[in-house]
């Protein structure tokens, strides 16, 4: 993998993004821009499967940079965040000094807390010089943790050190990229926002998932993709309790041809719609006449727009 | 106190007012502690200082003087402000304290002129008043509490939706105590992340290796560790419709105190729509907080739409204030002017987000209350427990019964289910 420079500007943003068959628009290209060229991190906020993920996925890819990534879970703490000491190793090495009687004791500390025992995790391989150039910090579903790990990251975030009480402060000499992204089933503290750049990735348009769709799905026919298009953003306008996100209009996509169908019908919508929607009360309300409302409406608009 | 303090060359306070400003300062230090700051003899002592030390020529920097002494939190400014112009309300101060130096406030006439005072600052007055002439019979009277069935709360006032602010201290006092005592029963819930503990289920190699080194390493020392307990998210939707109206007083300063005490609360109200009020209750001044509440919703005693507003709920905040295991407070009388429209089907989404649901209904005062509305058959088959809040009283009743038996028992639940059925 081969470094590449960070873009230049906007325009240039956006040409990477699409490099890495990411369709972005203007605001969020502009928005990652100034964050790599500031070096904040970008706090994406939006509804599961908008792409949020992906972004920091096609950086990586498109930078040639290292990519760590951090899930987060409630109760995620230092140990599984940062750093942890390697225990069995100290154990042992605590026997051979005891074997060895000749060692002064006050070694013992300073070598058993040394970074031979220490066992990186991705905050702090994200701090570290390898030379490869700074790596890419992606924080996935921060809403995920609870507030005590958000007040920790407080600090990696504005001065991108972290401290080992036992070793000292670890400093990164070039702060890496960080990717925060969140589904808001919480919110996130105002302390955290504010030393990031904030995007609020949305439902795409029709064009732009049209687009989307052509990157991602490139076998599925012309036709099939205007249908599946014009279905999805139909379904957006309903009052669902969870609409459909991108990744679930590419995998319809996949499982329609996957069934060898070249066009939507009633029938076909019944039978996949759980690709698409993914409640019960969401999927008992669309399927059936519903259904066949949403499609010949498609397919009337479709015909007009011919 | 002006031998150790070198005297402002305006004044020598005992000698220039005979004595009575520092006396004034001591009742105006008074008042404000009966407002419901937290005024000591030592702040009163440090604002006779301060004066002194400032000199009263002026009245700005007499205001600013006291107010660097009483006032430590920005929601006290308000309090200060009002009860500052009322007892020092002579425009001509100076001359007449340096002549006269009379208290120049009367409680009765406060309370009557300044209708827009607040009513902790104006009872504080008339208290503060009545304590000096003697005549206090008529001013405890009127403070007493009335916590009759219609909770209006003082004989004096008829209970208006508008009129938040003027809850009483006495009556914050009491609301704050029920309310305490109410916090600690709803069980706390083990996280994820671990604390320190002697016998705990879990070895703590981290603190085991730091403790066996610390001992040169010939001993290694188990140290423990176990789940840390915190209470779990608390989500409150109360109902501010015109039936809910003689309550809705009470019930905020309930929420305000709530939130005010733990983390994780969020508060909601409906009507006729869905108003998060959490961020106004976060100001801990519960009449500054009440003010901005009223200011933010618009449906105050309309009608309710209770299942168009849950739906509201479970689609736009459900996923964002529910999560980690949280427990639902729906204060509500459970009558609907929908008919209970869709309202089954949104408790029952709402039922299986959280992790209790409580249903509070004023309605159980009445002892024949049975719940046959639609709304509240509906509400019914989706709560975890059914309880009566319609005064100070059955919310420390709650709070007992919560912290015994830690929840309601089956049978009584069953009995209301049967009777909605």
């Amino acid at each position: 993998m081969s470094i590449s420079a960070l873009p230049a500007s906007v325009d240039d943003t956006l040409d990477m993004l699409s490099g890495g068959q990411y369709v972005a628009d203007r605001s969020l290209s502009t928005a990652l821009y100034l964050s790599l060229s500031l070096n904040r991190p970008l706090f994406l906020e939006g509804e599961a499967g908008v792409g949020k993920t992906e972004i920091a996925k096609v950086l990586s890819k498109q930078l040639g940079r290292r990519l760590l990534r951090l899930q987060c879970y409630e109760g995620l703490d230092v140990s599984s965040a940062v750093y942890e000491w390697n225990y069995a190793r100290q154990m042992v090495e605590i026997r051979l000094a005891e074997a060895q009687h000749d060692r002064p004791r006050e070694s013992l500390e300073s070598n058993l807390f040394s970074e031979r025992f220490l066992v990186k995790r991705p905050i702090l391989q994200a701090l570290e010089d390898t030379g490869e150039g700074p790596a890419i910090l992606l924080i996935d579903e921060l809403d995920r943790t609870d507030e005590p790990f958000e007040a920790f990251l407080l600090e990696v975030l504005s001065d991108f050190q972290v401290t080992i009480p036992e070793l000292g402060t670890v400093r990164a000499k070039e702060p890496p990229i960080v990717i925060i992204t969140s589904n808001r089933t919480r919110e996130i503290h105002d302390a955290i926002k504010r030393r990031c750049f904030y995007y609020w990735v949305d439902y795409p348009d029709a064009e732009r998932e049209l687009e989307i769709l052509g990157v991602k799905a490139p076998q599925v026919g012309e036709n099939l993709s205007r249908q599946i298009v014009a279905f999805v953003q139909k379904l957006r306008n309903m009052d669902l309790f969870k609409q459909p996100g991108v990744a679930e209009t590419i995998d319809w996509a996949h499982a329609l041809t996957q069934l060898n169908h070249l066009a939507l019908d009633p029938q076909t919508v019944n039978d996949t719609l759980g690709t698409l929607l993914k409640y019960q009360d969401d999927i008992a309300r669309i399927q059936g006449s519903e259904a066949s409302r949403l499609l010949e409406e498609v397919k009337s608009e479709l015909n007009g727009a011919n | 106190m002006p031998d150790k303090n070198a005297p402002a060359p305006n004044l020598i306070l005992g000698e220039a007012d005979g004595g009575r400003l520092a006396d004034n300062i001591m009742h105006f230090g008074r008042v404000l502690r009966r407002a419901g700051l937290p005024v000591g003899p030592g702040k009163i002592l440090d604002a006779i200082n301060a004066v002194t030390t400032v000199g009263v020529t002026s009245r700005e920097d007499f205001y600013w003087a006291l107010h660097a002494v009483f006032v430590n939190r920005r929601d006290q400014r308000e309090v200060f402000d009002q009860a500052f112009h009322v007892f020092w309300r002579n425009p001509n101060l100076l001359e007449k304290m340096l002549s006269v130096l009379l208290p120049s406030f009367k409680g009765d006439e406060v309370t009557q002129q300044e209708s827009t005072l607040s009513r902790r600052v104006a009872e504080a007055m008339a208290q503060e008043q009545s304590k000096e002439g003697e005549g206090s019979e008529s001013a405890e009277q009127e403070e007493e509490l009335e916590l009759d069935a219609t909770l209006t709360f003082s004989g004096r006032e008829v209970l208006n939706n508008k009129d938040f602010e003027k809850m009483t201290t006495q009556e914050l006092a009491e609301a704050r105590d029920s309310i305490k005592r109410l916090l600690l029963p709803l069980g706390k819930v083990k996280t994820r992340r671990f604390e320190r503990h002697s016998t705990g289920p879990k070895l703590d190699m981290h603190a085991t290796m730091r403790a066996s080194v610390r001992r040169g390493g010939d001993m290694i020392l188990m140290r423990r560790k176990r789940p840390r307990q915190i209470p779990p998210p608390l989500v409150i939707l109360c109902d501010i419709s015109g039936s809910m109206d003689r309550y809705a007083r009470m019930l905020l300063h309930f929420m305000h105190a709530l939130t005010n005490d733990r983390d994780r609360v969020h508060t909601f109200l409906f009507g006729t729509r869905l108003t998060n009020i959490t961020r106004y209750l976060r100001y801990k001044d519960p009449d500054d907080a009440i003010d901005r509440v009223t200011e933010a919703v618009e449906d105050w005693s309309g009608g309710t739409r209770i299942g168009q507003t849950l739906h509201d709920f479970n689609k736009n905040w459900s996923r964002r204030v529910l999560g980690q295991g949280a427990v639902v407070l729906l204060i509500t009388d459970g009558l609907d002017r929908d008919g209970a429209a869709g309202l089954s089907d949104e408790m029952a989404r709402l039922h299986r987000s959280c992790r209790r649901l409580i249903w509070l209904n004023p309605l159980l005062r009445y002892d024949q209350y049975s719940p046959k509305s639609l709304g509240a058959r509906a509400m019914m088959r989706h709560v975890d427990e059914f309880r009566p809040i319609h005064n100070l009283e059955s919310l420390s009743q709650l709070a007992d019964a919560l912290k015994h038996d830690h929840g309601m028992s089956r049978q009584d639940m069953a009995r209301w289910k049967e009777m909605a059925a």
